[in-house]
């Protein structure tokens, strides 16, 4: 049990608590402190008032100020919508060619553009347009229907191998499925596709007769691809199936095509050419 | 009071036996005093106010983009001004340096000469001074300010409350306006705010800095001092026995008692308990019972103790400002002597010297551009038709002028490597890269380097940014990352 003592040098009164000879003094709270604290607590209600604070059986107390977090951000994301409105309204009114000519609708467009491909294509292509097994790289200098900036924008528009009529659209025969070729041919074929990738081509093999009468027309005789038709480039590294003998055996046999969804029955025209503009501008653009 | 007093002619202090849980807060009027140091403290006040209410008019060039002042903290353009000084938001550390260049210094003069911040400098001091000359002049000195607080509520009382009031008020007003200036142009800003047409976040700031002074200034005074400024709590720790502080010679005042005319000061002390040191404290504390947290060190208690000291014939300075070695070898009729140069003031003015030298080499040594480079790591790398591996930068630079400048970027460290810019000029190694003034211009870069030439995974490469006109260079190390070999 603590002792209260009178402190003999200041007359006060101590606590009775005592650490090591050291003796607390009781020195009152100053009153003004008391009424802060109890202003806090009627500042306190104040605030149950003005905004919403008790939950009730069937929702809450609103407030008088009509406060609510969702109105905030209903406010926040209209005042957004205002001050892009300006931009977008520029953007949507020129082609994707002057766009990226201005320097300023380049960097809106580009942030814009970024923003758009995170939510819309990265699922697919990959942040920043890397790309995955059967899903192009973006990002690269190889491109399945031309990487020039108005060939980017007409593949996001209307995708590709989908139901919308102006859709990209190409097929690669079932060479081995439907019969079209023996196994041994598309081994040789396969070969020689190795061949050409590497730079070497096998040139008077059999796989080159093969590949002259049933590749060449579409993937040209040095192997360069035909934008116009899909036709990808097979005299590179560059390979949305992969690049092994194996794996290009098994395209020739029985082709996987991709598809891409027609992106302006979504998305509205500026947003498709911020789109154009980021894509073009990953690194690959022509 | 939360003071001790050992003086037991006193009032006991509040709490006091078995007292109240909570102390009553009595106003303190404090007596008006002459003498020198009551004048120092009317220079400071009217010197500080000056360059309070002054220093935003201040003109400065700054062109187009920005007010032209030359003391600014310009939130929304996220730049500080300070005459030739521009200070940008990653800069923040040179405001870091003079704050602790300030305390420091507040460490050092409280070393040498007590409290004088607090008693002389301090805005809480020179506003409840300027609150108790305006008291003064409209409800009369101490006593009379006593006693209207004692008096009924007349209309009398009533009229002189309203004009301290409304004059306090004008006063805060003008704290408080003065304060928001310092955050956008002056001029204009003192015009929109009285023409109605400023930000509510403007009179919001108003009217948080003005009531604060109403109140703090008007209404809680000493109790700022004793109960919310940490300041008197850790006064202590900075004084020694060299250290000049407020005062009373105890032994040349002691045994203290009233004096009529008849009698002489023959076996008794100077101290003729008059209270006047009493009655002119702000803090209204006894300085008698020696060094204590409320004494704030205005010395005000000297100005009012030699007034009665010189009625009397006797030696000025029964309370003065010294030190307590000094104070002891008096008592003992020894030699006095100052001692400035110690071991804690050399400490303190060491540590002033290497802040404020480090500070002026970090600014006179400051580049007026700056270079960031972040290696992309979506894709990490591409690997092109060619063979070629290809890498994505964010390259930012930092234009700290008020120009428009060309900044060339080379890229080195990697045979054949070559440079693109998504919207600028590249060939080769190297591009133009234009800055607008007083900007940080992003660039994406591109840069492609033939397989062959790089180390597994990943290989240095190295980013150079020249200034053209002038020729100051940057350079930066990053990465290059290609396939495993």
């Amino acid at each position: 049990m603590a002792t209260i003592e009178k402190d003999s040098v200041s007359g006060q009164n101590t606590t009775g608590h005592e650490w090591d000879g050291i003796k607390e003094l009781n020195t009152p709270l100053p009153k003004w402190w008391v009424y802060v604290f109890w202003a806090t607590v009627l500042w306190a209600i104040g605030y149950w008032v003005a905004y919403p604070a008790w939950p009730l059986v069937n929702g809450y107390t609103k407030g008088t100020f009509g406060y609510s977090s969702r109105g905030e951000l209903d406010n926040e994301l209209a005042a957004q919508k205002k001050a892009r409105s300006a931009w977008l309204s520029k953007i949507e009114a020129s082609d994707v060619a002057a766009v990226e000519k201005d320097k300023d609708l380049l960097r809106y467009a580009m942030a814009g553009g970024k923003i758009a491909f995170n939510e819309n294509c990265a699922p697919c292509h990959g942040v920043g347009g890397v790309g995955a097994f059967g899903y192009p790289s973006l990002a690269d200098d190889e491109w399945l229907w031309g990487g020039a900036l108005a060939d980017i924008e007409q593949t996001i528009k209307f995708g590709v191998r989908n139901t919308n009529a102006n859709a990209r659209a190409s097929e690669m025969p079932k060479f081995g499925a439907d019969g079209l070729l023996k196994p041994e041919q598309i081994t040789a074929v396969s070969d020689y596709v190795v061949s050409l990738a590497s730079k070497a081509p096998a040139k008077g093999s059999a796989g080159e007769t093969v590949y002259a009468e049933n590749c060449a027309v579409c993937h040209a005789d040095d192997g360069a691809g035909n934008k116009d038709l899909g036709a990808p480039a097979l005299n590179n590294q560059i390979w949305l199936y992969k690049g092994t003998k194996d794996a290009i055996a098994a395209q020739i046999a029985k082709p996987k095509h991709g598809a891409m969804p027609a992106w302006s029955e979504r998305l509205d025209a500026s947003t498709v050419k911020m789109l154009a503009v980021y894509v073009h501008n990953l690194g690959g653009g022509k | 009071m939360a003071t001790p007093k050992i003086d037991p002619t006193l009032k006991k202090p509040a709490g006091d036996g078995d007292g109240p849980l909570y102390a009553e807060t009595v106003m303190i009027h404090p007596r008006t005093v002459k003498g020198i140091f009551r004048n120092w403290k009317w220079a400071a006040l009217i010197v500080l106010l000056a360059i309070y209410h002054i220093a935003p008019f201040l003109r400065w060039d700054r062109g187009p983009d920005a007010p032209s002042q030359a003391i600014l903290a310009d939130m929304t353009g996220r730049r500080g001004y300070f005459f030739f000084l521009e200070i940008w938001p990653q800069e923040v550390y040179y405001i870091t340096g003079l704050l602790f260049l300030a305390a420091i210094a507040l460490f050092f003069m409280s070393s040498l000469a007590g409290r004088i911040w607090c008693g002389f400098f301090c805005f809480q001091t020179v506003y409840t001074d300027l609150f108790m000359y305006v008291e003064r002049l409209v409800v009369g000195d101490r006593s009379k300010r006593m006693a209207l607080d004692r008096a009924r509520w007349t209309g009398d009382k009533l009229v002189k409350k309203a004009i301290v009031n409304a004059i306090w008020l004008v006063i805060s007003a003008s704290c408080g306006i003065g304060f928001t200036l310092y955050f956008g142009d002056a001029p204009t800003m003192l015009r929109d705010i009285f023409l109605g047409r400023e930000d509510s976040a403007v009179y919001g700031t108003i009217a948080v800095v003005g009531g604060c002074c109403f109140l703090l200034a008007g209404y809680a005074r000493e109790q700022v001092c004793l109960y919310m400024c940490p300041y008197s709590r850790f006064q202590s720790a900075m004084f020694d026995e060299h250290s000049l502080i407020i005062t009373y010679e105890e032994w040349r005042g002691e045994p203290r008692k009233p004096i009529r005319k008849t009698e002489t000061f023959e076996g008794r002390g100077h101290c003729i308990d008059c209270k006047m040191c009493v009655t002119a404290c702000p803090t209204g504390i006894d300085i008698r019972d020696g060094m204590q947290m409320g004494c704030i060190g205005c010395a005000l208690c000297i100005d009012a103790c030699n007034t009665m000291m010189d009625k009397y014939n006797l030696p000025r300075g029964l309370i003065t400002w010294d030190s307590s070695a000094n104070q002891a070898a008096r008592e003992r009729g020894e030699k006095t002597r100052i001692h400035l140069v110690r071991a804690r003031t050399i400490v303190y003015v060491a540590i002033i010297a290497a802040v404020s030298g480090l500070m002026i080499f970090g600014l006179s040594s400051r580049k007026s551009f700056d270079l960031a480079v972040q290696h992309e790591r979506s894709p990490l790398f591409v690997p092109l038709s060619d063979g070629s591996i290809r890498n994505g930068y964010t390259v930012k630079i930092l234009n700290m002028v008020r120009e428009d400048r060309q900044f060339e970027l080379t890229v080195s460290g990697i045979e054949g490597a070559g440079l693109a810019v998504v919207g600028g000029q590249a060939s080769g190694a190297k591009a133009m890269l234009q800055v607008e003034p007083d900007t940080v211009g992003t660039y994406n870069v591109f840069v492609t380097a033939p397989a062959d030439k790089l180390q597994s995974k990943r290989t240095p490469l190295y980013f150079t940014l020249r200034e053209t006109a002038k020729g100051g260079s940057n350079r930066l190390e990053s990465l290059f990352a290609g396939p495993e070999r």
